[in-house]
Order: structure tokens, then sequence, then C-alpha cells
């Protein structure tokens, strides 16, 4: 079959489009100080920042799949009203501005929040300013990525090959570790990566619910953030870095896990 | 972080397209103009800016760190008119080139401690903020506000051990108005327009004076002037005053 020539209308939308991405990222490349760049490296403040940047966003995926995958299933075999509304609510976090988030975790987790301070109360547990209230903020804002993508997979999975094994003697469990979660693994690789992607970008919700402290809840964003008065250079470094970092786990995931689909 | 970079010279664009209108014989002076300002002078300038609409001058606000706006304006960010919390970052902008004029100093504040209304935890002053099991949250150190903190904090030979150093003094003010912190350093104005907490004084010995200085920038057109003469105006200074600033 001979492929349909695409307009050049399309083209040249298609090349504006990359140019958004690809001029600010010449910005940072060309305006990198590059001899400094290996001195930045060294810094214990980017080296914290960046461990747990990496800790905190691989954290939070884990457990978006822990608690994601079994969301999606629910969505995916919902229907009518209650669907839309459960899909609302997942995909709330997506359009929320992340410092609103932020002051929503503060109100259900902190110290005078709905459950914090159930927790405060019996356990002497405050969430707030803690790595662990980076990593729920980071859930927060990333999870809904991962659900969206598991359901759509979900959705388009032939379903007769759960049937099949089940009408062959498979209990619930079996046909979900050996069927379901095989025919789902693209799904479930593209919306991890997106949602560690997700995460490790994250902001507005972390400096909201988690505060920023070195090495407790100073993610390179925040870094960043602050670098870019005082120390510019560094700033620029910084950012680097996690480009490259995010580049590296981008490529090396699809190469490993997408590359033969 | 590409994305957010995206974002914000969006949102500078945005901000920039404020030019003064032309206007005929017979007709009122109408300008708009955009104003950097320290997060902590919102109060009185958001007042000041209704005041000045009524005279036609419409003013637009970006407030922010002090140290956010400076790499903003430095990174070439429009703006007509920058109003700082310290000196030091007004200097920046002086030695980039971008002040038209001397920048002159408008208003004082000063530090106070922002506690819980009633001051359930019992903190009277500066020492009481080493205690342990207190939650603390300070301005970061690159903040204006972060930095006079810590000057305090010196003078008065206290450590502290913050739970968080935010980004701008708002940060401050909001975790203590939520419950989340027991005590930060905030400014006098800070507290006496919030409303939501309540302050404990830090003695003059220990305190730290911070001046704001504004000024209009190299790129700013006549309703610059109108703003900042307005600011240092007796009506300015009175609303200020009001907000919990010292006047000039």
């Amino acid at each position: 079959m001979r492929r349909t020539k695409t307009p050049a209308a399309i083209g040249l939308l298609a090349a504006l489009g990359l140019l958004l991405f690809l001029l600010p990222l010449a910005g940072l490349i060309i305006r990198a100080p590059w001899n400094q760049a290996l001195g930045e490296l060294a810094d214990p403040t980017t080296t914290t920042a960046l461990g747990l940047s990496i800790f905190c966003s691989l954290t939070a995926t884990g457990i978006a799949l822990v608690l994601g995958i079994p969301l999606a299933m629910i969505l995916a075999r919902t229907r009518g009203t209650l669907r839309n509304v459960l899909r609302a609510l997942t995909t709330l976090p997506m359009v929320l501005p992340p410092v609103v988030g932020g002051v929503a975790l503060l109100l259900a987790f902190g110290r005078r929040g709905l459950v914090g301070s159930l927790l405060d109360q019996a356990f002497g547990i405050q969430i707030p300013f803690t790595t662990a209230a980076a990593v729920m903020a980071e859930t927060f804002v990333a999870m809904p990525f991962l659900v969206i993508a598991v359901e759509a997979g979900m959705r388009s999975v032939d379903h007769r090959y759960e049937e099949a094994a089940r009408s062959l003697g498979a209990g619930y469990w079996r046909v979900f570790t050996r069927v379901t979660l095989p025919l789902l693994r693209p799904a479930i690789f593209s919306g991890a990566v997106l949602c560690w992607a997700r995460a490790l970008g994250e902001f507005g919700a972390t400096i909201t619910f988690a505060g920023n402290f070195p090495g407790r809840t100073q993610t390179v964003p925040i870094a960043v953030y602050l670098a870019l008065e005082t120390k510019p250079e560094a700033a620029i470094t910084l950012s680097l870095i996690l480009l490259v970092v995010s580049l590296a786990i981008l490529v090396g995931m699809r190469d490993r896990w997408l590359g033969a689909l | 972080m590409v994305k957010g970079i995206v974002a914000l010279s969006a949102s500078l664009t945005l901000l920039a397209c404020g030019g003064g209108n032309p206007c005929g014989d017979g007709c009122h002076q109408q300008f708009n103009i955009t104003v950097f300002a320290a997060a902590s002078l919102q109060p009185p300038f958001d007042t000041i800016a209704a005041r000045l609409r009524a005279l036609g001058t419409t003013a637009s606000f970006n407030y922010a760190g002090t140290q956010a706006l400076t790499a903003q304006l430095t990174q070439g960010a429009q703006a007509d008119v920058f109003a700082s919390a310290d000196t030091a970052h007004m200097q920046t902008l002086e030695d980039a080139g971008l002040v038209a004029g001397t920048p002159q100093v408008f208003a004082h504040n000063k530090l106070e401690i922002a506690v819980a209304k009633g001051n359930p935890k019992g903190i009277h002053g500066l020492a009481d903020l080493a205690r342990a099991g207190l939650v603390v949250v300070l301005a970061d150190p690159s903040v204006p506000a972060g930095k006079y903190a810590q000057q305090a904090l010196q003078k008065a030979g206290v450590t502290v051990h913050p739970a968080s150093l935010e980004l701008q003094v708002t940060g401050v003010l909001s975790k203590v108005a939520l419950g989340e912190a027991d005590a930060g350093i905030v400014y006098v104005s800070d507290i006496v327009t919030s409303g939501k907490v309540d302050g404990v004084g830090i003695p003059d010995d220990q305190n730290v004076i911070a001046d704001y200085p504004i000024a209009s920038l190299k790129s700013a057109h006549q309703g610059a002037r109108i703003f900042v003469n307005f600011v240092l105006s007796t009506d300015g200074q009175a609303i200020l005053k009001a907000a919990g600033f010292e006047g000039v």
C-alpha cells in the first residue's frame, strides 16, 4: 500500500511543536558552565538533592504500582456514572495545581489534618516536613499517569486469555500473575515511566506539604529553584544533571522493556 | 523541569504585555505598569494599587521571594518597578545595569516570631525556639527573611533545627497559620496583615531591621514614576504603616 503524503502544514506545526521543547533545552546546554559541571557534581548539596530525588521518585513509582494497578483494574471494570465519578476523582491530581494538591495533603495528613491529627494523637507520628511527605506528595501528583495508562491497557486486553486460563482450573491469583499482568506489561511500563518522570520533576506539592530541608525534603527541582539566584551556574548544571539522568533512564527503560514491542 | 521553565517564560511574557496607552487631548493619562515586589509587600501594595486604579494607573504585580524576582529580572523579565525586601538584591540589579536612577528606601520591617493564636506552646523569645520537640520553620538563608532570621538567631546566640527552610516568607507564615509549625520567624508586617497568627516580639538588640528599596527599571515608562511617588507619598506611607511596616 502506498503511503499518503503528509501535508506541509502538519510538518510545519510539528516542527514548531518540537522547537518549543528544543529551544529551552538548547538554552540550558549553551549556557551551561561546562568547566564547572564536574565541580558541581561533587558538591554535597547537588549529590544529596540528586540522591533524594531519585530515591523519592522511585519509591513514589513503587507505591503507585502497588496501589495504582488495582485501582486501574477496578476502574476498567466499572460502568456508567460510578466509573465517571471514580475516573474524575483519580485524574483530579493531574489538573489540580500542585501547590493546591500540597495544601490538600496538609489538610488531610498534616498535624491538624483529618487523618494526620489522629496519627499524631495515637502514635505521635507527624508526616509533614519528612521524606515520607515528599514521597507522598510525589505519589499524589504522579499516580494518575500510571492509573490512566493501565486502565487503557486493561480495556484493550483480550479477556478470553484470562477466561481460558480460568476454564483450565487456574485460581484468581494464578490468572492475575501469570496471564493478566504479563498481558498488561506494556501498559504498566509506559505508565510507570510517565509516573516516575512526573514524580522526579515534582515541585509544588512537595514544597507545600514537605517543605525544604537539605537531605530530608530538598529534591532537585527545589534545589534548582533556590540556586537560580544565588548560584545560577549551579542551577543550570543541576537542571542538566536531572535532564541527563532522566534521559538515560527513559532511553534505558525503552530499550529494556519496550524495545521488543 | 523543562515544562516549568516554559511555563515561567510564558507567564513572564504575559506580565510584560502591559504597556502605556497613548492618550489624546482631554482625557486622563492611562498607564499599565508591572511591579515586581517582595512577597511580604502584597497587602499594602494591593491597597496602593486599588487607590492608583481610581487615578488611571493600573498596576499588575508579580509577588515572590526577592531572590526569585531578582533572578527573573536578570534573566530578562520585563517590569517597570522593582520593590525589594533587602538592599543586597537591589544592588545586584544595579550592578546588572537594570535600574534607572537611584533606588530609594521606602519602608522598614522588623522580625517577629509567628506562633499559633493564643501562643499555646508558650514561646516568649528566640531562645525558646531551640526547645526540643518544637517544629520551627524559617525562610531559606538565600531569601532576605531567612538571612535576617539567621542574623537575629546569631545575635541571640540560639541554634535552631528548622523543620523546613521555606522559599519565601509567606511559606513560613502559612505553615504556622495551618498549625503545621509551632513557630516561625517572619516580618512584623506579615503578622499584622495575616490575622491568623499571633506575634511574639524580638527585642531590638537581637532584631534586624530590613530596609525595603524601590526603583524604576531601565525599560520602565512614565507610569513607573507615578507608582514609586505614591509609595513615597504621605498616603502611601500611611498604607504601609497600617500594614505593619515602619515608614521612612
